[in-house]
């Protein structure tokens, strides 16, 4: 789960990290209350899960409270790369004498961490990395052993930290290590980690992203999830424990197991071609168990999706046997009654696929199609979305 | 020959005694696998009788090898112990841990793989999040279903286990010498080259089919390590074409960050060194026929 900057300085500020006083507010009079606050001048950021918010007029100086407020009505609603923004940040405002780079990561190529530093902050790092690597210091970081102070000047001073202020960044560094190890992090970044003009560093900028699967040792993580910003039809399948990602076709998919999920899409997208290039319309895998009631939850959310024409139920039975999820699938239908309105093809095969196919060959369901292979299942999908388009 | 796993493997369980392990014993012994025991601190002593064996449960993988000669581990522990019982597993030095949990935190599995490093790398880790390790009619170490083909002369590695399940089946007149699930996490310790550079020096391997996904460059290192170091027929294929970006695809490491992981990146890369790869798990099945079939 990626974090909106005020929750990463949350969090930063939790475990020590030097970060702005400010306060978040989701209209202008809560940023007005909040710059009156603060004093003085402030910042005020749009909130949102991407890059590139200064150049798109996300993040506005204001002078005093009044001009704060004018600030939030002009930000809260702006749409930046496709994220509509609800929410600003208003902080005071910093005096910068340097700005610097700095992140600790996941580095998933050598199964270990990765710290990232650079004396050249406030820049766009991916292009930075591939301009000019010399400037961007890449320090891995066994898990065994972690960030203490001497090993945080040591990567410092490979960024070319000023030497004034290696210890002090150093210190800081080793806070923002307590916070990604702490919280279960893949990704901590500060991006323009600043000196002020009195040599303080402080985090100006946050970006974090959490461990999903680490939710169970952070109860607190949960209230992190922004519910407002979140898919119906997604928050409708996470409150069934459904795996499922809502995407712009016309093809519904429930299949078995991430990579067979993912490959159905792909081969759905494929045949679509075809026909009018109708896409997937979703992704939902409902995994080893695949009994009516899971196939109901998953058939009710992709059918409650307008954009679904036709739906794709693509089974390999592995551990799962077919005759089950057959039986799955007519009690699904039976359950949803005449909610269930839109062609469903079906592929079966794997364990118990002859019984599987007579369960429905029996139940001779007027929606139901049952093809052979899953590229012809997946053409038969893609056909029926382009008739019902 | 098969790779990781044979006749010869002599396996324990850890978390025998769980739901998930005994379901999953009981398969593996149905399909000739030989299970020595099971680990469980707090039933040491105790005989379960699983598919009609019995087997003892120890206290420790170290007490479960000094009275069985196990060389390989199958992990069925849940999420939040998995860290310990791989490490447990390391310390024993056994050779292989199929770690099969769905669910660890990546910093635990970064730690349990730089204990691994520290520790001279003399386990094998496959997994986690996958579903093992099967040479068909030798033996099998996870859950894969048996059942689907027989032996071969086609090797297989693949991030995901359905699609691994598909392409046995696919090729189930050929048949596999073994088929490695190495797993969908973001750390994960047997790699696709691990797989390949195993699949190059095996003898009755004769074509090697790799199946990746979105996430990472595991795919694009696979492929590089092809070009110097494959000699066999390679075919690829990549699922998550349509995955849109910054979205987890049900395997917590299969994501499009920016502009790298993509499907299609890994399809160039694999392309570029030489690999077929197929549109669709059928059509890369074929081309493995066909490949098969010119040798």
């Amino acid at each position: 789960m990626d974090l909106y900057e005020y929750q990463a300085k949350d969090l930063f500020a939790a475990h020590g990290v030097p970060v702005l006083p400010g306060a978040v507010a989701s209209n202008p009079e809560e940023a007005q209350a909040a710059a009156e606050e603060i004093g003085g001048q402030v910042v005020v950021k749009a909130q949102v899960k991407t890059g590139g918010r200064g150049k798109a007029g996300g993040v506005k100086l204001a002078q005093d409270p009044v001009q704060a407020r004018e600030r939030a009505e002009a930000i809260l609603g702006l749409d930046i790369k496709g994220h509509v923004t609800r929410r600003v940040l208003v902080t005071e405002a910093s005096d910068i004498a340097e700005e610097y780079y700095f992140s600790f990561l996941l580095d998933r190529a050598n199964r270990t961490f990765l710290a990232m530093a650079s004396a050249e902050g406030g820049v766009e790092i991916e292009q930075l990395a591939v301009e000019r690597p010399e400037a961007l210091a890449r320090v891995p970081v066994d898990p065994l052993v972690g960030v203490d102070e001497a090993a945080a000047v040591e990567i410092v001073t490979r960024a070319g930290f000023p030497e004034a202020i290696r210890q002090r960044a150093a210190e800081v560094v080793v806070r923002l290590w307590e916070t990604f190890v702490a919280e279960d992090a893949t990704l901590v970044e500060v991006n323009p980690l600043v000196r002020d003009p009195q040599d303080r560093i402080v985090a100006l900028d946050g970006k974090v992203t959490l461990d999903d699967n680490a939710g169970f040792r952070h109860p607190g993580h949960a209230q992190l999830v922004d519910v407002q910003a979140e898919d119906p039809l997604e928050a409708k399948a996470k409150a069934k424990d459904l795996n499922y990602v809502k995407l712009d076709g016309q093809v519904g998919i429930i299949g078995n197991g991430a990579g067979l999920v993912m490959s159905t899409l792909d081969v759905v997208a494929y045949a679509g071609q075809r026909h009018g290039g109708v896409r997937p319309a979703n992704f939902l895998d409902i995994g080893g168990g695949a009994s009516a009631e899971v196939m109901a939850a998953g058939l009710d959310v992709i059918l409650g999706d307008p954009a679904v024409k036709s739906v794709f139920v693509n089974v390999f039975g592995g551990i799962t046997a077919c005759d089950a999820v057959a039986t799955g699938i007519v009690e699904a239908l039976r359950i949803l009654g005449d909610e269930a309105a839109k062609p469903l093809v079906v592929r079966l095969d794997g364990n118990n696929v002859e019984q599987g196919r007579a369960i429905l060959a029996e139940a001779n369901h007027p929606l139901v199609t049952l093809v052979d292979t899953m590229d012809n299942a997946a053409d038969k999908a893609a056909e029926l979305a382009a008739a019902g388009a | 020959m098969a790779i990781f796993l044979t006749e010869n493997s002599k396996i324990i369980v850890q978390g025998l005694t769980g739901s998930e392990g005994t379901k999953h014993a009981t398969k593996m012994l149905a399909a000739g696998a030989t299970i020595v025991g099971g680990v469980n601190a707090r039933k040491a002593g105790q005989t379960v009788t699983i598919g009609g064996t019995d087997l003892t449960v120890y206290g420790t993988v170290a007490e479960a090898m000094a009275a069985t000669g196990a060389d390989t581990s199958v992990i069925f522990v849940p999420p939040r112990f998995a860290k310990d019982a791989v490490i447990e597993a390391i310390d024993a030095e056994i050779g292989l841990a199929v770690v099969i949990t769905e669910g660890i935190p990546v910093h635990d599995a970064a730690t349990f793989w730089a204990h691994n490093v520290a520790h001279g790398q003399k386990t094998r880790i496959v997994g986690p999040n996958c579903p093992g390790v099967i040479s068909p009619e030798k033996s099998n170490a996870g859950i894969i279903p048996a059942n689907i083909t027989g032996a071969g002369p086609i090797g297989l590695v693949s991030k995901s286990g359905t699609l691994t399940y598909q392409m046995m089946y696919e090729l189930r007149d050929i048949g596999f010498t073994t088929c490695v699930g190495i797993g969908g996490d973001p750390v994960i310790g047997t790699t696709h080259i691990d797989a390949l550079q195993a699949f190059e020096a095996d003898p009755d391997t004769r074509v090697i089919v790799m199946i990746g996904e979105i996430g990472g460059d595991a795919e694009e290192r696979a492929a590089d390590y092809i070009k110097t170091h494959v000699t066999k027929p390679v075919v690829g294929y990549v699922a998550g074409f349509t995955a849109p970006e910054g979205k987890t695809m049900g395997h917590a490491g299969a994501i499009v960050s920016g502009s790298s992981g993509t499907a299609e990146a890994k399809k160039q890369a694999l392309e570029a060194a030489g690999v077929k790869v197929g549109k669709t798990p059928s059509e890369t099945a074929e081309l493995a026929r066909e490949l098969y079939k010119a040798l």
